[in-house]
């Protein structure tokens, strides 16, 4: 055999190779560097096969399933719009009464998770439902068109925050969902983002083995709502990650067990103007807006510390080499 | 064996029988009675189920509904508000052609508040595609309960079981409650073929573009006709089996030669039978109870309303700026066949207003009128109302 030919076979074909479980399918309609359908995609394949998943109205949902053709390759149902958490709880319960050890998992943006779903979602922690919660957070209503949420950050410009002569965008700050979500005393309750496939993957592995109510925010961030090239989205992620913005952090019951730490914090300003949904912050030469970007400094500072996210060293999983690391060519985890 | 059981006690113990998995509810007067009973039951091991007392009505039409897909018999039960709020999901339970079984402990809807007893609230959900039947006392609403399992499987249909609120749910009747064996011998296990299975993924709720959705409301409204003969085949089947019939679609009291008639939904029914007995000199007069509202029984009813001049129709439900709800289809059905027909529309009860037998004697009068009004609201007291108001009638 020709030894020549054999080294000619490329890693990337052995990857594609190998076979791996894919809960989710090309051939969506997703836009173009949607960041909810690659954490969707990551998220199923760590969960597997044996899975049942309730999804709220929302993207995810509408670009999966124009019938007769559906992406999903597990058993998946949507409602409605705010009862993801109660359908993924009448789902456990139907399957302990089974005697079944499937597990449940419920899908919500975030408006379907901080606002109009929360009642459902509280309800299903408190009973303490066996489910997997995601919350694919892409901070505002973006399949009806990018209206603001109660996850909007604030001064982003949505359709239902314009800025204007009296308005620098959204007036209100995102909501602190995870807090909220773990002071009903949940065993596991985590961010992430789609900048961290493999923090993905670990969060969803370490959630799906714990018995009880557990819960994962993804960070995803959506070109067409945000206004920034479909190629950056993974970059704009890493950025919200980097700046504080949005802190990466894992807590059991209320307690901080965990955090992404940031070896080199970067001004929220590099994060802001890759983003036409901030635009009126750079625009003008309005006082407000430097007020206001003073205020979204702020706000990442406060993040650091209150989190306690400044690395002090090198480290391997902080917020530049998570992802980037490689164990014997693998990616770690 | 006959028992004195409260209405919610008895339609609590029926559904027990039919051995739902997972229970959810969320209580409101005058359902509450029924849920509190159930939870007795599991307590007390004589019901092995999921009981989620969830945070709203909203969520227990929710968890029923996932519980359905995920493979599970579920029951829930609600009334008034609660039923409104469930309105979302009712739709999408129907829509996705979920069985489940539900008892709306009939009350009227807010505002005005009132915990009493009328039929605003299922008939507000009249169009979300599930089957709705109406119980004229407890013995039927159990044995309606219990034809509904096997009438909601078969269809592939959500059924929603009515009963009035206190009339019904809070009056104490001798009532048989059905051997387990008879109900295990009606009633198979559930097996819902489309249940969501980690073997064979589907996908569930998808969304329906214009080229499908007709199509979809087209089977939809193909089978809630053809639940017709369901309904019918089931009352037959638990009538072999209990010896008790409830109806089918609708029954008929009184003389096949009756020129007068008059139809009702619920437990006015009773009432009105015996109120023919206390008033022997008005003429003859048949009482139809129209037991499946939906799907609505257009040729029995056709054939029930045979040789009428008169039908009286007693609305326990109000479409205002309209009338009454249910005569209009009545009419509608009876036009073909009975034109010279003359369909009079009356509320009755709203808000829990008293029905006494003399309500019987006012019908017949109304309609002696040389032009009978074809709707009234009976019993409306003007005076109780602001000065600015009167008139309006
Ligand atoms: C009761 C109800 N209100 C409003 C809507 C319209 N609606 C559908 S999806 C959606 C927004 C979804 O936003 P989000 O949950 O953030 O998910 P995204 O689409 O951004 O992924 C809205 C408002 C609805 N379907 N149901």
């Amino acid at each position: 055999m020709n030894t020549e030919k054999n080294s000619a076979i490329s890693i990337e074909q052995l990857r594609r190779n190998q076979p791996r479980f894919e809960g989710i399918k090309s051939g969506h309609r997703a836009c173009l560097g949607c960041g909810q359908a690659l954490a969707a995609r990551l998220v199923t394949e760590a969960a597997g096969p044996d899975v049942v998943v309730a999804n709220a109205t929302g993207c995810l949902e509408i670009f999966t399933t124009p019938w007769p053709e559906s992406a999903w390759h597990i058993p998946w149902m949507h409602s409605v719009f705010e009862n993801a958490g109660a359908i993924a709880s009448g789902m456990e319960a139907a399957l302990k009464a089974q005697g079944k050890s499937t597990k449940v998992l419920a899908f919500g943006g975030d408006g379907g998770t901080f606002d109009i779903g929360f009642q459902a979602i509280s309800g299903m922690l408190e009973r303490g439902h066996n489910v997997l919660y995601v919350c694919f957070d892409n901070e505002a209503y973006m399949n009806t068109g990018i209206q603001r949420s109660s996850s909007t950050p604030h001064a982003a410009m949505t359709t239902t925050s314009p800025p204007g002569s009296e308005r620098m965008g959204k007036r209100h700050l995102k909501k602190d969902i995870l807090t909220i979500v773990a002071a009903h005393h949940i065993p596991y309750a985590a961010t992430t983002s789609i900048a961290y496939p493999s923090d993905i993957r670990k969060k969803v592995r370490r959630a799906m083995d714990i018995e009880g109510p557990t819960f994962i925010h993804i960070h995803c961030p959506c070109p067409l709502g945000w206004g920034h090239d479909g190629a950056n989205s993974i970059k704009v992620a890493r950025l919200a990650v980097q700046t504080g913005l949005f802190p990466v952090i894992e807590l059991e019951r209320t307690e901080l067990i965990g955090s992404m730490p940031i070896r080199h914090p970067k001004p929220v300003v590099e994060y802001l103007k890759m983003q036409q949904r901030f635009r009126h912050l750079f625009t003008t030469k309005d006082a407000r807006a430097r007020e206001e970007l003073e205020h979204i400094q702020a706000l990442a500072d406060h993040n650091i510390k209150h989190f306690n996210l400044q690395g002090d060293t090198m480290d391997a999983l902080d917020s530049d080499g998570a992802d980037t690391v490689r164990r014997g060519g693998m990616r770690w985890a | 064996m006959l028992k004195a059981l409260e209405g919610s006690q008895a339609i609590a113990q029926a559904v027990a029988s039919c051995r739902p998995q997972v229970v959810a509810a969320y209580p409101i007067t005058p359902q509450t009675h029924i849920v509190e009973n159930i939870a007795k039951l599991v307590a007390n091991g004589k019901m092995h189920c999921e009981m989620v007392s969830v945070e709203s009505e909203f969520s227990a039409a929710s968890v029923v509904l996932g519980a359905a897909c995920a493979g599970s018999r579920t029951y829930t039960a609600s009334a008034s508000q609660g039923i409104l709020l469930m309105a979302e999901v009712l739709y999408n339970i129907a829509g996705m052609r979920i069985p489940m079984v539900m008892t709306c402990a009939n009350r009227a809807v807010s505002a005005p508040i009132s915990i009493w007893n009328d039929q605003q609230d299922s008939m507000a959900v009249r169009d979300a595609g599930w089957i709705q039947l109406y119980c004229a006392d407890n013995q039927d609403a159990v044995d309606t309960t219990i034809q509904a399992y096997r009438i909601a499987e078969r269809t592939e249909l959500p059924v929603m079981v009515c009963v009035d609120g206190f009339t019904l749910t809070h009056t104490l009747e001798p009532i048989d409650i059905p051997e387990q064996a008879m109900v295990d011998q009606f009633l198979p296990a559930f097996n819902f073929k489309r249940a969501l299975n980690p073997a064979q993924p589907t996908s569930m709720g998808t969304l329906v573009s214009p080229d499908f959705f007709p199509e979809a409301r087209y089977s939809h409204h193909q089978a809630l006709l053809h639940a017709a003969d369901e309904i019918v085949a089931a009352d037959a089947d638990w009538a072999k089996i209990s010896g008790r019939a409830s109806g089918g679609l609708l029954s008929i009291d009184g003389p096949d030669d009756a020129k007068i008639g008059i139809l009702t939904l619920g437990s006015v029914y009773g009432t009105l039978v015996e109120a023919r007995e206390e008033y022997p000199d008005l003429p003859a007069t048949k009482i139809i109870n129209l037991r499946a509202f939906r799907p609505f029984p257009v040729a029995a009813l056709c054939e029930a309303c045979q040789g009428l001049t008169d039908l009286i129709v007693l609305e326990r439900a109000l479409s205002p700026g309209y009338g009454g709800i249910v005569a209009p289809e009545v009419q509608a059905s009876l036009t073909s066949v009975h034109a010279a027909t003359r369909v009079h529309s009356f509320a009755v009860g709203l808000g829990g207003r008293d029905i006494p037998l003399e309500i019987y004697r006012k019908l017949h009068r109304r309609i002696q009128l040389e032009e009978p009004a074809p709707f009234t609201i009976i019993d409306v007291e003007l005076e109780r109302l602001p000065v600015e108001d009167y008139g309006v009638e």
